[in-house]
């Protein structure tokens, strides 16, 4: 079973594609492009369409989704956690 | 899919286009002549009008949009007949020999020196007229080029990126060699990607205009900002469907191009493409506002994916609406006429997500309703500029 996909290899964060993921659960990945698996710890409660992250971060940290830069992180992310809003946020406007 | 021997059945019109819908519209010019088109659509059946709330005291090149959208609104070729209301005799004129060009029947009315009641009886006299006229139209047999289709996503999620957007993205990519129209648009929403979208441009002229049109509206934000935008672009649905940064947004938004489509060329709002292939419109990235740009630059189709399930339809381009979202697939599915949920489990290959896209897509130039237009979905939204005089 699929519980989060990733774009391409060297992406940083995965998108949760089912609904109740569970801090603690154990998750399996699907890296599209690639077709591959990865396989990961959640370490928050996650919604469906949130990502995770798939590597730790530290503030300034550059996120990468589809290969390509989406934003800076703001406060520190651990491999497996819920990364939205309150960790990261626009290098735009 | 092989394509090369697609058809699809829709209404030849006199300026060459096909129309998949056959409306006779009741256009009012500005927001005071909405009650006496109401009251046309009202007496006379099978009509429709689209009332809205701008038209008076706009100048420049707002006023130059108000028309071109309005006058492309009643050329398109989902549209058979035009009859045409505003408070001032003169607009009312312009606006019809603008929608006249294409040679379909349009009757106009102005409300002054008349008053709304003998407006709407003589209104409804050509409107009844017009709806007859239409309802003997028949449908012919005509190649998949003659198809204009153009995209759109909202409510977007991070499925948007990785199902739905993709899949119109496949689909794009099918049709592009074999002639048909497409566009695309939503220009802040390119914002972290632009530089994908200027790589794709067909030659320097097209990415130079790309640049301008992008740059313009940047200036735009810039101009008027309060924030960094968060809860506008990306929306709070985005938000709530996980989408952080209006980057992540537009790089999920780039999906709908495909990964095979040029761009030919560039629109600026509600302008019509000269050619075949794929276009960049400027527009607004707001669903009911990019939507009333598409079928005034004369489209007759339309692809809309969604994530957290937006429910736009517009009067007179049928809305297709698919979504990869299990979630709003199973909570929303009255508004979805393609799942492609399966793509995140594996179940379903882009290119089969693809397919049961085109394949609905011919269906509805066929004739078949959308979800949104079952449900009465007729989102008519005109983009302003800036205030009014």
């Amino acid at each position: 079973m699929i519980h989060f996909v990733v774009h391409e290899e060297g992406d940083g964060v995965g998108v949760v594609v089912i609904e109740g993921v569970k801090a603690g659960q154990e998750l399996t990945g699907w890296i599209m492009e690639d077709d591959k698996e990865v396989r990961l710890t959640a370490k928050s409660d996650i919604p469906i369409g949130h990502k995770l992250a798939l590597r730790d971060y530290r503030p300034g940290d550059t996120v990468i989704k589809y290969g390509v830069d989406i934003g800076r992180v703001v406060a520190p992310i651990a491999r497996g956690e819920h990364t939205h809003v309150h960790n990261l946020k626009t290098k735009r406007w | 899919m092989d394509l090369s021997k697609a058809s699809f059945w829709g209404y030849p019109r006199a300026n060459g286009r096909v129309g998949v819908r056959n409306h006779v519209v009741i256009l009012p010019v500005d927001d005071l002549s909405n009650a006496a088109a109401q009251a046309v659509e009202n007496n006379v059946k099978g009509t429709m009008a689209l009332p809205h709330p701008y038209g008076r005291l706009q100048f420049g090149a707002d006023l130059e949009l108000h028309f071109r959208t309005l006058i492309g609104t009643g050329a398109n070729p989902n549209v058979a007949a035009v009859v045409v209301i505003c408070i001032e005799d003169q607009w009312a004129k312009r606006v019809a020999e603008g929608i006249a060009a294409t040679g379909k029947p349009v009757a106009y009315f102005g409300i002054e020196k008349h008053g709304d009641l003998d407006t709407i009886l003589r209104a409804s006299r050509a409107a009844k007229e017009f709806v007859q006229a239409a309802s003997e139209l028949r449908r012919e047999e005509r190649p998949l080029k003659d198809l204009w289709v153009s995209t759109k996503c909202g409510e977007s999620d991070t499925t948007s990126g990785c199902g739905a957007n993709p899949t119109v993205g496949n689909a794009f990519d099918k049709m592009y060699p074999h002639g048909v129209t497409m566009v695309f648009g939503e220009t802040t929403e390119l914002t972290g990607g632009e530089h994908l979208v200027a790589a794709r441009c067909r030659n320097d002229e097209v990415r130079k205009k790309f640049q301008f049109m992008f740059d313009r509206y940047q200036q735009v934000v810039e101009r008027h900002k309060t924030s960094d935008l968060m809860d506008s672009q990306p929306t709070k649905g985005n938000i709530e469907g996980g989408l952080t940064t209006i980057e992540e947004k537009a790089l999920g938004n780039i999906q709908k191009i495909g990964k095979k489509c040029m761009i030919d060329g560039v629109l600026d709002k509600a302008e019509s493409p000269t050619g075949p292939g794929l276009w960049f419109m400027d527009s607004s990235s707001a669903a009911a506002e990019m939507v009333t740009l598409c079928a005034a630059a004369g489209f007759a189709v339309h692809f809309f994916p969604t994530g957290q399930g937006n429910i736009i339809g517009n009067p007179i381009l049928p809305v297709i609406k698919l979504s990869a979202n299990p979630r709003t697939v199973r909570t929303m599915s009255e508004h979805i006429d393609v799942d492609v949920s399966g793509l995140l489990r594996k179940e379903m290959t882009p290119d089969q997500a693809g397919d049961r896209l085109l394949e609905c897509m011919v269906r509805t130039a066929n004739g078949r309703l959308t979800a949104a237009e079952a449900l009465g979905h007729r989102e008519f939204v005109l983009t302003r500029l800036y205030e009014s005089a």
